[in-house]
């Protein structure tokens, strides 16, 4: 009894986590800006890796009996949520540093220049509030 | 099911490298890169239970941290031109 539902709910969750991953891989190539990319790239590497950790956590601890490989995917776990998401976001406020702008759902850049985002980002301002924003003539 | 979810990784990481080559910006390849990263740790772990000697966890273990600091490293490279500056000291942020 317990053997089935162990292997039923690895299995669900490492199936899980495999779709997670291609479903990001396919974003990170098929999006249309940095962003987005971004979003589908750091989508796998804490839905996907959370998912796949907890299937092998539980076959490590109730198939193969191994108490160290179940520590060391926890572990493996738990350093990924610490490093995945600062390193996304690491690499969202460079980019946007550096000057490169995000794109709208229209396809046009949402601030005016590569200064404004530039600006943004050294900022604490909200985004989506009205000063930051491009004038509406130029969107 | 681990073969199944080795194969979503190598797929992924297929992807992942055509869009370290297409680019367009640094950011894109740097990004694409950091997820390789992610996927190999997690492939590592997979594969180990794969051929059932969970054996390489240690090395999953040891190359996410290189992988978070390598993409740092290289973040803060592109944007000040030196490793060793202390520009986050400044209180401008």
């Amino acid at each position: 009894m317990i053997d089935a539902a162990v292997w039923f709910v690895s299995w669900v969750a490492i199936l899980g986590g495999s779709v997670f991953i291609v479903a990001g891989g396919v974003g990170m190539v098929r999006f249309p800006d940095l962003y987005t990319r971004l979003h589908a790239a750091s989508m796998t590497d804490t839905g996907g890796a959370i998912l796949l950790s907890f299937g092998l956590f539980l076959q490590a601890v109730f198939v193969f009996g191994n108490a160290l490989a179940a520590i060391k995917v926890a572990l493996i776990l738990f350093f990924t949520l610490f490093t995945a998401p600062t390193a996304s976001h690491a690499l969202a406020k460079t980019a946007l540093l550096s000057g490169l702008v995000p794109l709208g759902a229209d396809g046009k850049p949402v601030l005016g220049s590569p200064e404004a985002a530039a600006r943004l980002a050294r900022s604490r301002a909200d985004p989506t509030s009205d000063e930051t924003r491009a004038p509406k003539e130029t969107r | 099911m681990f073969a199944v979810a080795t194969i979503a990784l190598l797929i992924t990481m297929v992807l992942a490298l055509g869009r370290a080559l297409a680019g367009p910006t640094l950011f894109d390849r740097l990004l694409a890169v950091n997820s390789f990263g992610t996927k190999t740790v997690l492939l590592i772990a997979v594969y180990g239970f794969l051929t059932g000697r969970p054996d390489f966890l240690d090395i999953a273990l040891v190359y996410t941290l290189i992988n978070f600091i390598g993409t740092v490293a290289v973040l803060k490279f592109f944007e000040v031109d030196d490793l060793g500056s202390g520009i986050y000291q400044e209180d401008d942020y």
